[in-house]
């Protein structure tokens, strides 16, 4: 199996909400996020997100390995999944609540 | 119920207003997020998987009406319509924005509540017997004491900085329902044989990665002496505890490594010192005084029998099961203790929306209770109902989807939040504890199987209290997969004991089955009337194990 791709995440300051790296800002729902195959790149990414915490945008910001399955992309570990949905005996709240949320995940 | 003096609100009103300030000073960028996390779990808030997540402190698990109603507007306002119940008799709200904190705080206060010392190394809210001033066997009512330490520890500046984390709790009955054999500092109010009540105090006990049940340090601390002998303990603690490693640091590790006479001997020599000093006497005028908060209610001169009680249970089948299950008996002729599940099947365990909340303060209020309580358990108790009230409520209580009649059954599950919301769980508690309530709901097989208390974690810090379990269930993460750990033969009550792994751990689609065999075992081998524990007490772990991996294959 292939050395699975990595993606940058991070909560935000002011509510905590999860969100992660694309190009140089933050977006909220994990099939937006910009997919690292290279781990040179992620760790650069990893690097540049210093300065959304010096600006007081996000805190915590930490690399995670994502596979591609289909057409979706898929956290390795369940905490991901969760993260990146919300809590799954709460389907009704989190990301997996709004509309932009993509079922395919 | 206890009011704030004037010490209490303007500690707590400087407080919230400091906070205010730190918020700003952290979004303004003066404090880095080094520099704000101490302060901010100085505050009981915490970052967890999806958002921050603010725990309310309550202490000795008592709330007013007007206290119920507050948490209901701070469920509507600030989080998503609900808040949990925790296992240290808390409240938690899971989806806080970190500007809108200041402004709950100060909401907060308005009640005389507040988040502080919920987190950190501290001493945190003191817990009592959820059954206080209401049990049978009550020597005396546990929140007199549990207020003294409230007063004694809140900001105290010697145990700000603790090694670790630092758990009390009071229980006033013989029956320990408050665990105080797995608490840093357990105290059991006794009698001795000329009639006095006096304290015992155990340290050492506690759960998490390194499970102990307590040891005794003191046997019969006199009532005016117990802050100076509760400042002994944390005194010996606080320059002896270890700060180098974090899994060390808790009391238990060093009460074990000193061994309890070595204990027990530092302990009585620092006790000496300060009680020679005479500085922390507690002075029977106060103590008076902060027990007349706690004087039960003008009782009503009934009798034991409640004829719309009697009815009721006659003509009502699930008034009838709800009352064999969730009725406790009073101290006082024609009232009872109702406990109310927060585990209804397939649930939540220890969730409540504001309506619920808002609804449970006017049935208070209606029916003249002035409190509820909060059960370590993850229930809410009416301490104080006329039995002849009993139907009504009851029918209330329906209504609102809280009267599943099943305390201290096999679907009363504890569960912490578990992966699902917490930072740091490796596995999800709450969807086993809801696989096994739907396995289980068949009343008449619950009431078969009697008193049977599962307590699941999520991770090993055991916030669900799974050591303490008759069956407890640890959730561990093997490369990222979610399995479960069984052991069986725990018990949080006054035969406090640890319970014992079973063996490897099973897959989340394996765990349901594990605990329905391991039951079926028990309703096999039983003898007589022993409960669940009892069984796994005399026969050991041999049978249960062999049946819960019977035809399996190990995942070594």
């Amino acid at each position: 199996m292939s050395k699975p791709d990595q993606v940058l995440t991070a909560n935000r300051l002011r509510d905590g909400e999860v969100v992660y790296w694309k190009a140089g800002s933050w977006v909220e729902h994990l099939e937006e996020a910009e997919v690292f195959s290279d781990g040179t790149a992620a760790t650069a990414a990893l690097k540049a997100a210093d300065k959304a915490i010096q600006d007081r945008i996000v805190v915590n910001p930490y690399l995670f390995e994502v596979r591609r399955e289909a057409h979706a992309l898929r956290p390795v570990k369940e905490r991901e999944v969760i993260r990146a949905a919300g809590p799954t005996v709460r389907p009704d709240l989190g990301k997996q609540s709004s509309e932009a949320f993509d079922v395919s995940l | 119920m206890y009011r704030y003096d004037e010490f209490d609100a303007r500690f707590v009103a400087e407080r919230v207003e400091q906070f205010r300030y730190q918020v700003e000073r952290r979004l303004s960028g003066e404090l880095t997020e080094d520099e704000f996390k101490p302060l901010r779990l100085l505050n009981g808030l915490y970052l967890q998987l999806h958002a921050y997540m603010l725990r309310i402190a309550v202490p000795y698990g008592t709330l007013s009406p007007k206290q119920l109603r507050m948490l209901a507007h701070i469920a509507r306002k600030y989080d998503k319509g609900y808040g949990h119940f925790t296992t240290r008799q808390n409240i938690q709200f899971n989806w806080i924005k970190l500007v809108d904190v200041p402004d709950t705080l100060a909401d907060l206060a308005t009640v005389e509540m507040h988040a502080i010392q919920t987190s950190g190394n501290c001493i945190r809210n003191v817990t009592a017997d959820h059954f206080a001033g209401a049990a049978r066997d009550e020597i005396e009512d546990p929140r007199i004491l549990a207020e003294i330490v409230r007063q004694w520890s809140s900001l105290h500046p010697e145990f700000t900085y603790l090694p670790r984390k630092f758990k009390i709790a009071v229980s006033g009955s013989e029956h320990d329902r408050a665990a105080v054999k797995f608490h840093d500092v357990g105290i059991e109010i006794i009698r001795n044989d000329k009639g006095e009540t006096g304290y015992r105090v155990y340290a050492g006990g506690g759960m998490g990665r390194t499970p102990y049940i307590g040891h005794v340090v003191g046997d019969f601390v006199e009532k005016r002496d117990i802050l100076a002998f509760l400042e002994a303990v944390m005194r010996v603690y606080n320059q002896s505890g270890r700060r180098d490693n974090i899994y060390k640091a808790r009391i238990k590790i060093l009460v074990n490594a000193l061994g309890a006479e070595e204990m027990r001997r530092q302990v009585m020599r620092e006790f000496d010192e300060i009680k020679a000093a005479g500085t922390l006497a507690v002075p029977s005028a106060e103590l008076d005084n902060i027990a007349r908060y706690f004087a039960p209610p003008a009782f009503e001169a009934l009798g034991d029998n409640a004829p719309e009680y009697d009815a009721a249970r006659a003509s009502s089948a699930a008034f009838r099961a709800w009352s064999d299950t969730n009725l406790t008996p009073h101290r006082a002729p024609g009232y009872a203790i109702a406990t109310i599940s927060l585990k209804p099947i397939g649930g939540v365990p220890g969730d409540a929306t504001h309506e619920q909340l808002d609804a449970l303060a006017d049935l208070l209020d209606e029916f003249g209770m002035g409190e509820l309580r909060v059960s370590h358990e993850q229930n809410l108790v009416l301490p104080h109902v006329r039995k002849k009230d009993l139907p009504a409520i009851f029918a209330k209580l329906e209504a609102l989807g809280l009267a599943t009649p099943n305390a201290g059954l096999v679907t009363d599950i504890i569960a912490c939040p578990g992966l699902d919301y917490c930072d740091l769980a490796n596995a999800r508690s709450i969807p086993i504890a809801q696989r096994i309530s739907e396995r289980f709901q068949d009343l008449a097989r619950q009431h078969d199987i009697g008193e049977l208390k599962i307590k699941i974690s999520g991770c090993i810090n055991a916030c669900g209290h799974h050591h303490a379990g008759h069956i407890g269930v640890l959730g561990v993460d093997k490369k990222g997969v979610e399995y479960y750990q069984l052991q069986l033969g725990g018990s949080g009550a006054e035969d406090a004991s640890i319970g014992e792994i079973l063996g490897p751990a099973f897959g989340e689609h394996e765990i349901v089955d594990a605990v329905e065999r391991v039951v079926d075992v028990y309703l096999e081998q039983r003898s007589g009337s022993e409960r669940f524990l009892d069984t796994v007490r005399r026969l050991g772990i041999e049978p249960f194990k062999e049946r819960a991996y019977a035809g399996w294959a190990f995942h070594i």
